[in-house]
């Protein structure tokens, strides 16, 4: 290295100094205790005691972390694919140049500005099993068949069914982020495809889903890692609770009170590391799958 | 890419303009990493400053309380009273949401409150940790009785056998009765049930449905409002533990179950399933649903007639014990207070020692339960206290509270985990998706688990600080 790039090295380290204290603070440090912690017996109030694997033998042996393992991964089968169809669609119709266009993209936005409480409080007057207006709407149709609409939040077999109808309420930003995607595809190819006779579909499936691969791709991942920390909604729903008969116990609820309403911070951390690897292994499964079908252009 | 190959580069060879020459940039990164020391230092993380405790030559000390609303204004006033009386402390009352979480958090790291508001359930949680301090010396010190304070109370503040918190604001629970409902079903108004099987049967009677067979009225149901699922086992003579061990699956407890399997055998559990989802979670406001008169019975604490009075001034009801199963035991009620502690490391324990003082005398506890419409932890009670309050049914709640048959959640310290093993056992069983005794059968063994668990962390961490300080 000669005097001058040690000098440059130098200068550049000390610019991004503050980058590099707050990441050492807030985030290298954080994540390097937790590991240590999740080997131990860790109360906060308490010096943490070693105790080597124990925690991770216990989870793997706890029916209620497999439980919230299974909520969780329930939610995410569901709200991940209805998520990206439906924000892709709603793209799609966004983006076809009707009058009053920037209107109807604000009003679909909308829902993602609204405070996570405020929704939850909302939709469990609008799911309320005797009054809601959706079983109002629901019942309408389903009287006459001879069925009843399901009581969604107090039933342990619709209660999570309830939650992915909530959250799929903010698909806004996917949806922005698509559109952004669909006005980057060239207008010469779909002119192309129909001097070539492609209809609606074809276009839609040959040249708009390639092209916007990149961004399904993004939202893909990044909602596959939110829907597997799905936390705020239910918490607020069930009081920290996950009920009725921890049927909305997700992982990072689950997670949480064992942090902070058990006092049992190791524990807590052995879940978190098995969580991050979990998003990993299935982010690093979903770039395996995608390699082959996402397009970059250019 | 290629355009950007192509462009003209800003300065020769380096592309960055050499920092020797441009003293501007230096002058600009150092200011930087002042700045960012200065932010942290601020935060103290690098420099911990020492703070003001004296303003006016008067010491500060600070409070966390849980309360708001007219409860919080009940507090205001006794600290405003305090600071007022003398010119020695000023008490700071910070009004904080959580509060069991952030004095966890506070505490743990090394700056916690002078003062902090607990749930006693909570109590034996911070204090198996060791997060509070003892304040039987600080009693002594100030020749403060004990026995001023009823007995369920301090116990409750007590966790083996010593005392981390004095009570502030208790409460007991009993039945709450709509009596215009009693007189339409063709019962005495004023004849609440006395056994938990007339409180069944009133309870049949007080029950409708509509044309249709759906439930519109029910008399009882266990899961309205659904707070203390735990519970029931002691109204049939039974207990969560014995200081020793988890007994929930004793005999007792296990035919509680059974009777609470009763309800949604009675009226369906799909039935009853779809009128709660209609009234839950709906307590402080008009849709509560004793206040429409859906549910003809409840248990409810002390707090329940002013909540009455704002959401349905109208309504006629009546307060009674709760009726037990077992002949002979009369008076269960479900007892509970919150507390005031001195956190582990406080600054000012002898300051803030001076607030609880003032406190928890007859005068600072009758303003604060006044305020909160509650009774007061003390033997004594002013007539005027007696008089002056807004519940008819007080002196009742008193005596439950005085009553040997009182209880309260059990001193664990894995309390939480235990409750929330009851929790949705409770709602397996009134689904109908388990039966009352493997409901019963699992949670203790999931609990007992737990226990084991947790004494073999006590020993384990006991075994640690003996060695780390020999």
């Amino acid at each position: 290295m000669t005097n001058r790039e040690r000098r440059n090295l130098r200068n550049g380290l000390l610019f991004i100094s503050p980058w590099l204290a707050g990441f050492a603070a807030f985030t290298a440090y954080p994540l390097g205790a937790s590991l240590y912690y999740s080997l131990c017996d860790y109360s906060v109030l308490k010096p943490p005691v070693f105790v080597g694997g124990a925690n991770y033998q216990e989870l793997l042996l706890d029916p209620v972390f497999w439980k919230s393992l299974s909520n969780t991964l329930y939610f995410a089968v569901f709200f991940l694919p209805l998520a990206t169809v439906l924000a892709i669609a709603l793209a799609l119709l966004l983006n076809t140049g009707v009058r009053g266009m920037t209107v109807y993209r604000t009003v679909f936005f909308l829902p993602s500005l609204t405070p996570l409480v405020a929704l939850g409080i909302l939709w469990m007057w609008m799911l309320n099993g005797e009054y809601g207006v959706v079983n109002y709407v629901l019942n309408l149709v389903l009287n006459p068949l001879g069925f009843q609409a399901p009581i969604w939040l107090q039933s342990t077999a619709w209660s999570k069914p309830a939650i992915v109808l909530m959250s799929l309420w903010g698909v806004g930003y996917a949806v922005v982020i698509y559109l952004a995607g669909l006005q980057d595809i060239p207008r010469q190819l779909y002119e192309a495809a129909e001097l070539d006779g492609a209809r609606w579909f074809a276009k839609l499936r040959h040249i708009t889903l390639p092209l916007l691969s990149p961004a399904i791709f993004f939202n893909v991942v990044m909602g596959l890692i939110g829907a597997l920390q799905v936390f705020a909604l239910p918490y607020v729903l069930t009081d920290g609770t996950g009920g009725p008969a921890r049927s909305t116990l997700f992982y990072a609820m689950h997670l949480y009170n064992a942090a902070f309403r058990y006092l049992r911070m190791g524990y807590a951390c052995a879940m978190a590391w098995l969580l991050f690897l979990i998003i990993l292994a299935l982010t690093l499964l979903v770039y395996r799958v995608s390699r082959k079908r996402v397009h970059y252009a250019g | 890419m290629g355009e950007y190959r192509n462009r003209p580069r800003l300065q020769g060879r380096g592309g960055i303009p050499s920092l020797r020459r441009a003293r501007p940039f230096r002058f600009g990164a150092a200011c930087l990493v002042l700045a960012s020391v200065w932010f942290l230092s601020g935060c103290n993380v690098i420099i911990p400053q020492p703070r003001d405790d004296y303003v006016d030559g008067r010491l500060q000390i600070t409070y966390w309380e849980k309360w708001t609303g007219f409860e919080g204004e009940a507090i205001r006033r006794v600290v405003d009273r305090f600071n007022a009386k003398q010119d020695r402390i000023r008490v700071n009352l910070v009004t904080m949401s959580q509060i069991d979480r952030k004095a966890l958090v506070a505490i743990a790291g090394g700056d916690p409150p002078d003062l902090v508001g607990l749930w006693s359930a909570g109590l034996s949680q911070f204090a198996e940790k060791r997060a509070l301090m003892p304040l039987e010396p600080f009693m002594e010190k100030a020749g403060m009785p004990r026995d001023a304070f009823l007995d369920v109370f301090l116990e409750q503040n007590t966790y083996r056998g010593t005392l981390y918190g004095l009570p502030t604001t208790p409460a007991s629970t009993a039945l709450h009765y709509n009596k215009r409902l009693f007189r339409e079903a063709g019962l005495d108004p004023d004849r609440p049930p006395r056994t938990l099987a007339e409180l069944d049967a009133m309870a049949a009677k007080l029950t409708r449905y509509d044309a249709q067979g759906r439930l519109v009225q029910v008399g009882f149901t266990p899961s309205e409002p659904g707070w203390w699922h735990w519970s029931w086992g002691y109204w049939f003579g039974g207990a969560l533990w014995d200081g020793e061990r988890v007994t929930f699956d004793t005999p007792e407890n296990l035919a509680a179950w059974e009777w609470l399997q009763g309800y949604p055998a009675k009226y369906g559990a799909e039935e009853l399933r779809r009128f709660q989802s209609g009234i839950a979670g709906q307590f402080a406001s008009p849709q509560n649903a004793f206040f429409t008169e859906r549910v003809a019975m409840i248990v409810q604490g002390v707090w329940m007639a002013s909540f009455i009075d704002t959401y349905a001034p109208g309504l006629e009801w009546g307060a009674a014990p709760f009726p037990s199963a077992a002949p002979g035991l009369d008076n269960v009620a479900m007892v509970e207070c919150d507390s005031i502690c001195i956190p582990a490391g406080a600054r000012h324990p002898d300051e803030a020692f001076e607030f609880i003082r003032y406190l928890c005398s007859q005068e600072g506890l009758e303003l604060l339960n006044m305020g909160h419409k509650k009774f007061t932890p003390l033997r004594e009670v002013s007539p005027e206290f007696l008089a002056n309050h807004p519940n008819p049914y007080i002196e009742l709640f008193i005596e439950l509270a005085k009553s040997p048959n009182a209880f309260y959640a059990p001193l664990m310290s894995t309390w939480y985990e235990y409750n929330d093993e009851i929790t949705p056992a409770f709602d397996r069983v009134m689904f109908g998706q388990a039966s009352p005794r493997s409901a019963v059968t699992q949670v203790q063994e999931r609990v007992s688990g737990m226990w084991e668990r947790t004494r073999t962390s006590i020993e384990r961490r006991e075994r640690a600080e003996k060695e780390a300080a020999p």
